[in-house]
């Protein structure tokens, strides 16, 4: 009786201990998406899977991306679990690395961890250009009617250059260099529209113990040096340069991108790289509300994440593109773009394709309007409110609206970073002098040519 | 019939465990080593063999030659600073009748406690270049405005030798503080009748008599360091401004190499395996009983 006890007590654990182990969900190879999930037809109707990262515009308006699901199965009868997370990464990682995927993921490329960044390179996407002429659940027209001109075509959107969408452009968000309007408006200084104007600016502010420049961390150097390549050059270099053409940074051009942040280091706040990392960027943007920097690039979210900081008198948010490299030139304004796309190793690739075109529906954009989210389709800079009807004019004053992003190349071990590490983390040295003008650039171009020999 | 059935009762108890341990310890670390041989990105079903050139690629990388210095660096000068205080407060609690022992004891243990995101707000604080604690008290004593940037090159791994030693001295003090209480007093007294002053019955009593303990945490604390460093290293500087060995290794993961990654993982497991073994080797002394 003892024996038989203790068998089938272990015979429990052992069985509680399979079950823990079956509950992951079993890894399936992409290859067998074709087959029809015949125990989901069994079950009931199958469930989209929608993982979204909970940005700032969350935070704006908690509850944004459940009433859009929930909008969305009233339309369509499917049902939405949706996962959303600050560090989406982490979350929906490790269970795709054992094949589950979910249908759709908003995630943008650019981010720290490089996640959407790996699902292009690995070639693990699906193709939605179908998505663009599908019709808007609920709608008459097509996605394509609505979206604005110029946000589906570029590397963010298609980046094997083929043709193919394979990620939908989501939100948008000019990035500037923002600037408190207050003490332009008490020192009389104009803003500068030239670089010239912007060193002579530099003089005058050192002069009152304002340094003229500072940056969140070298992250915040992408969308920068993505408007200043666009105002320096053009679209012709900004899409050589992104692609990596041989030779392309000893172009005039090119060696003005690098006078223009060598000079630009110059001016910035001192104590900037020692707070350019992830527990102290916010104590960089304070120099701002502090008045003891003039500029620093951002996104429009940067006076909602400064909202409860403390501020100078008056202290007043202003946004300006970067200033024309000629007088009477544009100025340019980089336009941060997050993606939506669906894993090719989704179940339910059809309905995360319909998914995806709702997003474009009034419906949809006024829910995520309410958290400040903008999405490039025609009309909405109409219906904007607050601070934003100011951000989002910048393209309306002269700036050119830069979209795109710098083309993806195979990583090849030991050889050659991120582009952020190879060519902006460096910045920070440049700052504080422990590398000089030459060494940051003769490594970027080293890198960029690694680049261009690995590319997709 | 008895003690067979007596130790088919101990497999069947022991089994549970050493399945778990099999499959999520065992398991996994076999894995990296036969992964470290393969190229894939981290989401990508497919993998290519590539045999030994993850690891000839990493020889040749600079950035981990110079991750796996300050990863050495790290386990060097905190090792020391932190078991020379940690032992010489011990003692000092101990040994000397002071008021208030069990609240510098508290004191010096709360830093344990602390998740590593707490202590890198707090030296957020402390490390702060303008008004920051450590510079405005350099200022106040030399009485113009010291602006030392803290987390940049060079002072950047000096923070972290900081942070990291404030987080570990507590932990083991009060290990120290618990195998010196167990020495008899009968010792000191006699030691102190033959005229031994305080220091050498430091040397000659106490020190010998915790050697044990000493050793064992020497071991504990090189491998737990590897992985701390890592965590103070992510929570509290700049990407790129220090990295070591594993944040090298995760750096590589979100650089889309997964293979290289778990080679670097597969270098830094040998490494830090062979440095136990090391160490434990060269404390070895004969076993002194009380």
């Amino acid at each position: 009786m003892k024996r038989f006890l203790s068998l089938t007590l272990t015979a429990l654990l052992l069985l509680s201990l399979l079950t823990a182990c079956g509950g992951a969900p079993q890894a399936d190879t992409p290859d067998n998406e074709d087959t029809p999930d015949t125990e989901d037809s069994q079950d009931g109707p199958a469930v989209l899977k929608v993982a979204a990262l909970s940005s700032g515009y969350e935070t704006n308006y908690p509850g944004m991306w459940q009433e859009v699901c929930d909008a969305y199965t009233a339309e369509t009868g499917m049902e939405v679990t949706l996962t959303l997370e600050k560090n989406l990464e982490d979350v929906i990682g490790p269970s795709m690395q054992g094949g589950d995927y979910p249908d759709v993921v908003l995630l943008a490329t650019g981010r720290e961890k490089g996640l959407t960044e790996q699902f292009i390179k690995d070639k693990l996407m699906a193709d939605i250009t179908d998505v663009l002429s599908m019709t808007i659940p609920g709608e008459t027209g097509t996605v394509s009617d609505k979206l604005i001109p110029g946000f589906v075509g570029t590397n963010a959107t298609n980046p094997y250059n083929d043709g193919k969408t394979y990620m939908a452009p989501m939100f948008y968000s000019p990035c500037g260099l923002f600037y408190n309007a207050a003490l332009f408006e008490e020192m009389q200084w104009p803003l500068p529209t030239t670089w010239d104007e912007m060193w002579s600016l530099g003089e005058q502010a050192k002069a009152e113990g304002i340094a003229l420049f500072t940056y969140p961390t070298t992250g915040y150097f992408d969308a920068f040096f993505y408007a200043l390549m666009y105002s320096v050059g053009g679209p012709e270099f900004f899409n050589k340069a992104t692609s990596y053409a041989e030779g392309i940074w000893d172009t005039p051009e090119g060696q003005q991108c690098f006078d223009i942040v060598a000079k630009l280091a110059e001016y910035t706040a001192e104590v900037t790289p020692a707070q350019a990392n992830e527990s102290d960027f916010s104590q960089n943007q304070q120099l701002i509300l502090d008045n003891k920097a003039l500029f620093c690039p951002n996104g429009t979210w940067l006076p909602g994440e400064m909202a409860d900081a403390p501020r100078a008198d008056n202290f007043q948010w202003g946004m300006t593109a970067l200033p024309a490299v000629t007088s009477g030139g544009d100025g340019a304004s980089y336009a941060f773009l997050e993606q939506i796309w669906v894993p090719s190793g989704a179940k339910n690739v059809d309905a995360a394709k319909e998914f995806v075109a709702f997003m474009y529906s009034d419906t949809a954009a006024d829910i995520f309007l309410k958290g400040g989210a903008v999405q490039p389709i025609n009309g909405i800079v109409d219906k904007l409110e607050g601070d934003n009807v100011l951000f989002y004019s910048i393209y309306e004053n002269g700036a050119s609206a830069v979209v795109g992003i710098f083309s993806s190349y195979n990583a090849v071990a030991g050889t050659v970073g991120t582009n952020r590490e190879e060519f902006f983390d460096p910045v920070n040295d440049l700052v504080s002098g422990n590398t000089t003008k030459d060494q940051w650039v003769a490594r970027f171009k080293e890198a960029s040519d690694l680049m261009r020999e690995n590319l997709l | 019939m008895r003690s067979k059935r007596r130790s088919r009762f101990l497999v069947l108890c022991v089994a549970p465990a050493a399945i778990l341990f099999f499959l999520f310890m065992i398991v996994p670390t076999l894995n990296v080593f036969r992964m470290s041989l393969f190229e894939r990105g981290a989401y990508s079903p497919t993998e290519t063999f590539v045999g030994m050139s993850n690891f000839r690629a990493l020889i040749r990388d600079a950035k981990f030659i110079a991750s796996m210095q300050n990863t050495i660096l790290l386990i060097v000068t905190v090792t020391v600073i932190t078991f020379f205080f940690a032992i010489v407060f011990a003692a000092i609690l101990t040994r000397e009748k002071i008021r208030g022992q069990n609240f510098f004891r508290i004191v010096f243990y709360i830093p344990n406690i602390l998740s590593v995101v707490v202590i890198a707000g707090i030296f957020s604080a402390v490390y702060k270049p303008e008004n920051g604690m450590l510079n405005s008290i350099f200022s106040l004593l030399s009485g113009h405005d010291v602006m030392i940037l803290w987390k940049v090159q060079p002072m950047v791994i000096v923070s972290i030798i900081i942070a990291m030693v404030w987080q570990a001295i507590g932990y083991y003090m009060v290990m120290y503080m618990a195998s010196m209480a167990a020495v008899p007093i009968s010792l000191y007294e006699s030691a102190g009748l033959d005229g031994a002053g305080r220091l050498t019955q430091f040397f000659q009593i106490t020190l010998p008599l915790i050697w044990t303990n000493i050793r064992t945490t020497l071991t504990f604390f090189i491998i737990s360091n590897i992985n701390m460093a890592f965590l103070f290293v992510k929570a509290m500087v700049a990407k790129g401004a220090s990295d070591v060995a594993l944040s090298f290794m995760y750096n590589q993961k979100d650089a889309g190499l997964y293979g290289y990654s778990m080679a670097a993982g597969v270098v830094i497991f040998l490494f830090s395996f062979l440095l136990s073994a090391l160490v434990n080797q060269v404390t070895k002394r004969e076993v002194l009983e009380m």
